[in-house]
């Protein structure tokens, strides 16, 4: 495939590597922001390649690990409704609300639908004039701008049957929640490509600045990922902390100015709980008021919810980098992908399912 | 009915322990979940060497001679798809089983459910692709059954065949036969059959029309079986893809496996569909693919055996048994980092970005 096989090719992922290997010489953390990122990483074996002081820690950047509980549930009970089609991504389906998941209500007779753009969902809503069909509209500013034309499409419409269930969180505010944080051991971060591709990146740097971190918006083939790593490591050996893009067939530094216009059409900026991190002010897209009639939180009334995790999962620890999945306690005995414990547990962008599936092998015959 | 109250202790569960108390269609899906259904409900229960071999058929003595007995159902929606159709894949599925086994399938029955409403016209180019599917295989079907439900309590139709087979008496096939040093050998490009049907279900139009490679290996079989004594694994990659089949022969014969990602075969236009799709190749269903393992000095010749039908022409070694990490598959990434290749739990679900 041209313009992806160039990104894996296997000598030059060699050269990098072994770029990278020449500039580490000490220990250096650095953090993938993104899961479609930790998701490459462990695909195609990267930490094989690189050196043993070089640690990579997986961020809270999968967007089913993120999304609160408390969302999960009302997802859950607004999908059990028989007045209601649910429609979602894939992986939102299996995610564990406090007693079952999407899935499970679909074998329990509920209209559960998945879909690969909210924009299919608006097309059934169209078709199902008598069915309410609601969106799970989740993740990060590389969603919202499709699931933003979902509703003023539906607006445009006229359409009385559709709603989406939004639950948008953003990455510069949990970079800022990170690295406020005492506990944090993160020296340098690879910022997320699509994320950038939306939003540009000039809100990284007052970050940078900030914090003294370097940040590289970095893409996800795997070459892009090494590449990333060896200009953040380079930055660290320098003693630089600047925002760089490696990105750069994808990224401008300005983002997609009418994506961002249509973002503020219809979203405004609000406070966002994300799973295992806690609540982060200014963190998350909520519906403006003058689109209030599609915000599926405001028309369904689903009750008082009470939320239980886990209280084997760490899944909060392994988000913001203070630990690794094979670290927890649960991880491959009570917590697997058939029964996930927690939200990184089901996404394959999610870190323990990314490590569970694609193990960290480091040739030793180790798992 | 019995209450749980009245199990003696210890026996208190009277269903085995499973943590979902309704069938998720990842129970049907090909991976872990479908794995630890048979072992808990079917297996437990209809306790027996033959079925505990978990093998794509059962094979038996009879008299001075050794037969292949296998079923599937059929249950693909749509009905018809580029590349074939349920009845084509009906005959083959079960020709394959068998063919899995070292057999020559001989015999089929196959068994109608027939949803009410379903246009006669539909069911005669059924039977019509099932005829040709037959010949093409070398198989009669000889005997069968036909039901009829209420419209609305099936899909259109569902198909079981089952099927009969005279086992190669010189064949040893048997997923507990992989040995460090057999190389793994694949007929030809893999995830086909799964992105034909996908592209259908999701409406995707890509340029070229991407056909499912549904097709009866038995003859290809019988080639490779010729070449060389020394073939010790038949598999063919259905649900689950080729991950999920590399992993269960990893655990039967508690052998490690290596695959070589640069070496597997997979067409360009497939690869484009799952990367928009959003799937691994390794984990797509295959219908007219298997996996060979052949001892390392057999290896070149069964290649050349199974290049020269037209099964096999890109046939291609795409990895070996190792002694290392047994019961685990790992690959060599195209960029020379190495991962784990696990079995696929639940169903593939696409990521969301």
């Amino acid at each position: 495939m041209r313009f992806i096989d160039e990104y894996r090719d296997g000598e030059a992922a060699k050269k990098t590597a072994e770029m990278i290997r020449r500039v580490t010489t000490r220990p250096w953390t650095v953090m993938e922001i993104c899961g479609g990122q930790t998701h490459t990483i462990v695909k195609y074996g990267i930490e094989s390649l690189l050196p043993n002081a070089l640690t990579l820690v997986h961020g809270p950047g999968c967007p089913v690990c993120v999304t609160p509980l408390e969302i999960i549930d009302k997802a859950i009970a607004i999908a059990s409704r028989s007045d209601v089609l649910f429609t979602s991504f894939g992986d939102m389906l299996r995610v564990p609300g406090s007693s079952k998941d999407l899935l499970t209500v679909k074998a329990e007779g509920g209209k559960v639908r998945m879909v690969y753009s909210p924009l299919d969902a608006v097309k059934i809503a169209r078709e199902n004039p008598d069915m309410k069909v609601v969106f799970f509209g989740v993740g990060f500013e590389t969603t919202a701008p499709a699931n933003a034309m979902a509703v003023y499409q539906a607006k445009k419409l006229g359409l009385g049957n559709f709603s989406l269930l939004c639950s948008h969180v953003l990455v510069p505010p949990a970079i800022n929640a990170l690295l406020s944080s005492p506990a944090n051991r993160v020296q340098g971060f690879l910022a997320a490509g699509h994320v950038c591709t939306v939003m540009g990146y000039e809100e990284y740097f007052p970050l940078a600045e900030k914090f003294h971190v370097p940040i590289v918006v970095t893409g996800f083939e795997p070459l892009d990922v090494l590449q990333g790593i060896y200009m953040t490591v380079r930055q660290l050996e320098e003693g630089r902390s600047e925002v760089e893009n490696q990105y750069t067939r994808a990224v401008r530094r300005e983002g997609n100015v009418p994506a961002q216009n249509l973002l503020r059409e219809v979203f405004r900026v609000s406070d966002r709980a994300w799973r295992g991190i806690g609540e982060i002010p200014l963190s998350g897209y909520a519906l403006r008021d003058e689109y209030a009639e599609y915000d599926a939180e405001k028309i369904f009334d689903v009750g008082e919810i009470r939320t239980q995790e886990s209280p084997l999962c760490i899944a909060g620890m392994i988000l913001q980098g203070l630990r690794k999945p094979s670290e927890c306690g649960a991880f491959r005995t009570q917590c697997t992908p058939e029964h996930p414990l927690g939200a990184p547990m089901v996404s394959s962008e999610g870190a323990c399912a990314a490590y569970y599936h694609f193990g960290e092998y480091r040739g030793e015959g180790q798992l | 009915m019995k209450q749980i109250a009245d199990f003696p202790a210890g026996l208190a569960c009277p269903i085995p322990l499973t943590e979902y108390k309704n069938v998720l269609l990842a129970h049907g899906g090909g991976g872990k979940l479908t794995q630890q259904l048979i072992q808990k409900m079917f297996v437990s229960q209809f306790d027996n060497d033959m079925l505990g071999a978990l093998h794509d058929g059962a094979v038996f003595p009879v008299g001075n001679m050794k037969l292949a007995f296998s079923t599937d159902s059929y249950v693909i929606k749509p009905i018809f798809f580029p590349g074939g159709d349920i009845g084509a894949l009906a005959v083959n599925g079960t020709v394959n089983d068998l063919a899995m086994c070292g057999a020559k399938p001989l015999y089929l029955s196959s068994a109608f459910i027939i949803e009410e409403g379903l246009p006669m016209d539909l069911l005669w180019k059924i039977v019509l692709s099932m005829k040709t599917a037959a010949e093409a295989a070398g198989v009669s079907l000889v005997t069968g059954d036909t039901k009829v439900v209420d419209r609305g309590k099936g899909d259109g139709i569902f198909i079981n065949t089952s099927g009969i087979g005279a086992v190669d008496p010189a064949a040893e096939i048997d997923p507990k036969n992989a040995r460090p040093g057999d190389k793994i050998i694949v007929n030809g490009p893999i995830a086909v059959h799964g992105i034909a049907i996908m592209s259908v279900r999701e409406g995707l139009e890509f340029e070229t029309e991407i056909r499912s490679d549904t097709a009866p290996l038995n003859g290809l079989v019988e080639r490779i079986l010729k070449a060389g004594k020394d073939v010790h694994v038949l598999r063919d990659p259905t649900r689950g893809g080729v991950a999920s089949a590399v992993n269960e022969i990893a655990q039967s014969a508690r052998q490690g496996i290596q695959l070589n990602e640069e070496a597997i075969p997979i067409g360009e236009d497939v690869r484009g569909a799952c990367e928009i799709l959003g799937f691994d190749p390794l984990y797509v269903a295959n219908e007219g693919k298997l996996l060979a393992f052949v001892a390392p000095e057999s290896a070149d010749l069964v290649l050349n055996e199974m290049r020269s039908h037209p099964l096999g022409k890109y046939a291609a070694i795409i990895g070996e048994v190792v002694a290392d990490h047994p019961g685990i598959a790992v690959m060599k990434s195209r960029i020379g980092g190495t991962r784990v290749v696990d079995m696929l739990s639940g169903e593939q679900l696409p990521r969301i970005c």
